[in-house]
């Protein structure tokens, strides 16, 4: 008979399991997905070899959806149905969107996000946005053999906050526990600081298909700050394609074309770009529907003419962040240029011109957001320890709140390093006044109608005062996310109201988990067989995490008696964790939780001296 | 949050990073202590430990980052000194300026008026040097007063001066935003 094994008390009877953790580039073309495999990160191919997924989604009237490939190669068949760079609706309503008069959807108008009419219902954004993210997250469960601990998922730095809730909640619907947002030029740093062990101050230079971010980094050994960050969250690639199709239009004297030939004319002015990056001129020939032929030649000079004005925007946003980090274009050591639509030699020389210096090219534009977010994924799960980095990120746009006369008073400021709270007072506007209404606006313009508004909510339940007498303090706490909370006390009182800031665009807990219900790929037992999974996945992670902290500082933070409390938490968590019933596991995590605190407030205080003590946890263990 | 009063949580920014409570600060001091605390407590160290540490490392990250931003502005730092010697600046409440320096405020924002009317990006700069310049000698003055002679009165009114020149400053930035939109 084979003898059981009994691992030393207090010793982990595992030894440290490598989680797997992915990064995920949800661009608006293309979406990727990568993995740290062996110490190197490495972008990971579907079943026949390809990493590049299109965010194309295609949606039939049986209710069946086809993402990528498929999908992309019925777009100018079926546009309705086929949604392409939908990243630019997530966070939007139809007034924000521009261009809608010249894209082939039937659009929904809903509160707070557009919504897009298909073969298969209404779907928002964020569902179109959760089929991509699900097809990644398939793709890496298939290749790495098994269940995700979690993912980063990169966003444009320049994304605002309804854009960033709505990036989460497609994540939560797509069954992926987001172990941070990230933002795309910052993952594209740590891809490329770590790889040329760069330092001093960078300038990353990103034009996606639909958005452009500049940040402005210092990076020295271990640290990577960003100092300010600024651009345009539409402007893109797309926008070229369809500086194209206007002059295709205006050429071949077309006007009001149907879905099917604006779809394939968006499709030729698009292949047209990308040819005018390797030839100074390229044909542009088309069958549309009736018969009409469009056969036009389109130079490289006429191509850099029609864009010039969308090439200086990007230079404007640049200047701006150079001035807000207070820096200068001889300061900047390196431009590190990414996304697909730096390719095009009329950026390469705009932006090489600008720093007066050759822009860096030599990692894949394509691929090195998802790299980089596969090496903070992996920092992030834990599988690292010792000689990690710091990451200290910024919020791209001010908060603040409404006051009187449509006015907006800031109250964090843009590239506030997060995570980051700030506090303002305010005080009542008539006598006996009760309540006092909340309105959460982003932006740097001066008046709430030219800003973003986030959320509204209300405080009730002041005691009635003189006019100008009660002090009412909202506090704005950011998050490692970027994402916002609001809090709001009456101070004489202790009245108080807190928001998360989800309801004016993003979805609640309720809504996501209808969603999850409906959709057809998941029936009620893969939600429950999902939930127990979930739970059991974060039980473990806890387990683990309170041994070890039990094993570095136990004995030197808690008497026997606290860590036998301890110790009795996790014997009764561990006693359900490999059962059946989702809601006993969750209650004993909690349990846990709840039993930890204090010691994880000791082991905080222990962290923190020991930064003043002017050491690194590093060399405290080594 | 039900967390029990933490006494380091709650401690003086100086304390925090290890420095001394004066006005004039090592600057790379600061951002050497900020680095290290960062180090320890930044989320990203904590995001697959339990929610007990992670919403700790959130409240200190989000604590030291506090500290740092009000230290490291001069203006905030000499208000934050002057409060904890329990001191208002007065900043809302006391508007009485002496004159010569409202003049100068006067001629300096129709300076601004103007070259945002004609768009002259030269003298938008002139003007931002002339007011840096004035910017760093009242820093100076701050420096003597709550450092070297401990007058409090004097330092809340140069703060309440350097407030002006704070907000002209942002306004230049804006001019320069709109010079480039």
């Amino acid at each position: 008979m084979a003898l059981l094994q009994i691992a030393e008390p207090g010793l982990s009877a595992a030894p440290h399991q490598h989680r797997l953790a992915v990064g995920i580039d949800l661009g608006t073309t293309n979406s990727l997905v990568a993995t740290v495999r062996n110490g190197i990160s490495t972008v990971l191919n579907d079943i026949h070899g390809c990493a590049i997924l299109p965010s194309v989604v295609r949606y039939a009237a049986d209710g069946s959806v086809q993402v990528g490939d498929a999908a992309q190669a019925m777009q100018s068949e079926d546009p309705h149905n086929t949604i392409v760079s939908v990243k630019r609706f997530m966070g939007r309503g139809l007034k924000d969107v521009g261009e809608v008069g010249n894209l082939p959807y039937r659009f929904v108008d809903a509160p707070g996000m557009l919504q897009l009419r298909t073969a298969a219902g209404v779907k928002s954004p964020v569902e179109v946005s959760a089929e991509i993210l699900k097809v990644l997250r398939e793709r890496a469960e298939l290749s790495l053999g098994g269940e995700l601990v979690g993912a980063v998922i990169t966003v444009p730095a320049y994304f605002d906050d309804a854009q960033r809730q709505a990036t989460k909640d497609a994540a939560k619907l797509a069954g992926i526990n987001v172990l941070r947002l990230l933002n795309e030029p910052t993952a594209a740093a740590i891809a490329y600081g770590l790889d040329n062990a760069a330092e001093g101050v960078y300038a990353v230079y990103d034009l996606g298909g639909g958005t452009f971010d500049i940040s402005i980094l210092k990076l020295s050994r271990g640290v990577f700050e960003v100092l300010a960050t600024n651009g345009d969250s539409a402007l893109g690639g797309d926008d070229f394609d369809r500086r194209i199709y206007c002059w295709v239009l205006e050429q071949a004297g077309l006007s009001a074309l149907s879905a099917q030939d604006t779809r394939l004319l968006l499709t030729h002015s698009r292949t047209a770009k990308e040819q005018l990056t390797e030839y100074p001129q390229t044909q542009i020939t088309a069958v549309l529907s009736g018969g009409v032929v469009v056969d036009l030649t389109l130079t490289r000079d006429a191509f850099y003419e029609m864009t010039h004005n969308l090439v200086t925007r990007t230079l404007q946003a640049t200047r701006r962040a150079l001035r807000d980090a207070k820096l200068k274009v001889e300061d900047i050591k390196g431009t590190v240029m990414v996304g697909g639509s730096t390719r095009m030699p009329q950026v390469q020389l705009a932006v090489g011109e600008f720093f007066g210096q050759t822009p860096l090219n030599n990692l894949d534009p394509d691929k090195v957001v998802a790299l980089g977010a596969a090496i903070q994924a992996n920092v992030l799960a834990g599988n690292r320890s010792g000689d990690d980095w710091l990451l200290l990120d910024v919020i791209p746009l001010s908060l603040g709140i409404e006051t009187m006369g449509g006015l907006v008073e800031k109250i964090m400021p843009r590239n506030s390093t997060i995570p980051s709270a700030r506090a303002q007072e305010f005080t009542t506007y008539k006598d006996g006044q009760t309540a006092m209404s909340i309105h959460v606006v982003q932006g740097e313009r001066e008046l709430v109608s030219d800003c973003r508004s986030l959320a509204k909510f209300e405080l009730r339940g002041i005691p009635p005062m003189v006019a100008g007498s009660a002090r009412i303090r909202v506090t704005f706490q950011v998050d490692a996310d970027g994402l916002l909370s609001v809090s709001a006390r009456e101070m004489s009182s202790g009245v108080e109201s807190h928001i998360t800031v989800k309801p004016s665009y993003g979805l609640s807990d309720e809504e996501i988990t209808r969603m999850l219900r409906d959709s057809a790929q998941h029936a009620r037992e893969d939600m429950q067989a999902r939930a127990l999974r979930e739970q059991q996945t974060e039980a473990a992670q806890l387990l683990e995490a309170v041994d070890s902290a039990l094993q570095q500082d136990g004995d030197a933070l808690l008497d026997a008696e606290a860590q036998k409390r301890i110790r009795t938490s996790m014997n009764a968590l561990r006693a359900v964790v490999e059962g059946s019933d989702h809601v006993a596991i969750k209650r004993a995590v909690e349990a846990l939780n709840a039993a930890t605190t204090d010691f994880a407030q000791r082991r905080m205080d222990l962290s923190v001296k020991r930064a003043l003590a002017g050491h690194k946890l590093s060399e405290l263990e080594g | 949050m039900s967390l029990p009063a933490n006494l380091s949580l709650q401690q003086d920014f100086f304390r925090l990073f290890n420095l001394s409570s004066r006005f004039q600060i090592d600057s790379a001091a600061l951002e050497q202590g900020y680095l290290a605390l960062q180090e320890q407590v930044h989320p990203d160290k904590y995001s697959h430990l339990s929610e007990a540490e992670r919403r700790l490392s959130m409240q200190w990250a989000t604590r030291v980052n506090e500290g740092y931003q009000t230290l490291r502005n001069p203006l905030s730092r000499a208000r934050y000194l002057l409060s904890l010697h329990g001191v208002d600046t007065q900043e809302d409440s006391n508007t009485a300026m002496p004159a010569d320096f409202l003049m100068q405020q006067m001629e300096w924002r129709e300076a601004l008026e103007e070259t945002r009317h004609t768009e002259n990006s030269a003298a938008l700069e002139e003007l931002e040097q002339r007011v840096q310049h004035q910017t760093r000698l009242l820093q100076q003055q701050l420096a003597i007063d709550i450092d070297e002679t401990h007058d409090y009165a004097a330092a809340s009114g140069i703060v309440r001066k350097l407030k002006f020149l704070e907000k002209l400053a942002e306004e230049i930035g804006s001019a320069f935003d709109e010079l480039d939109s």
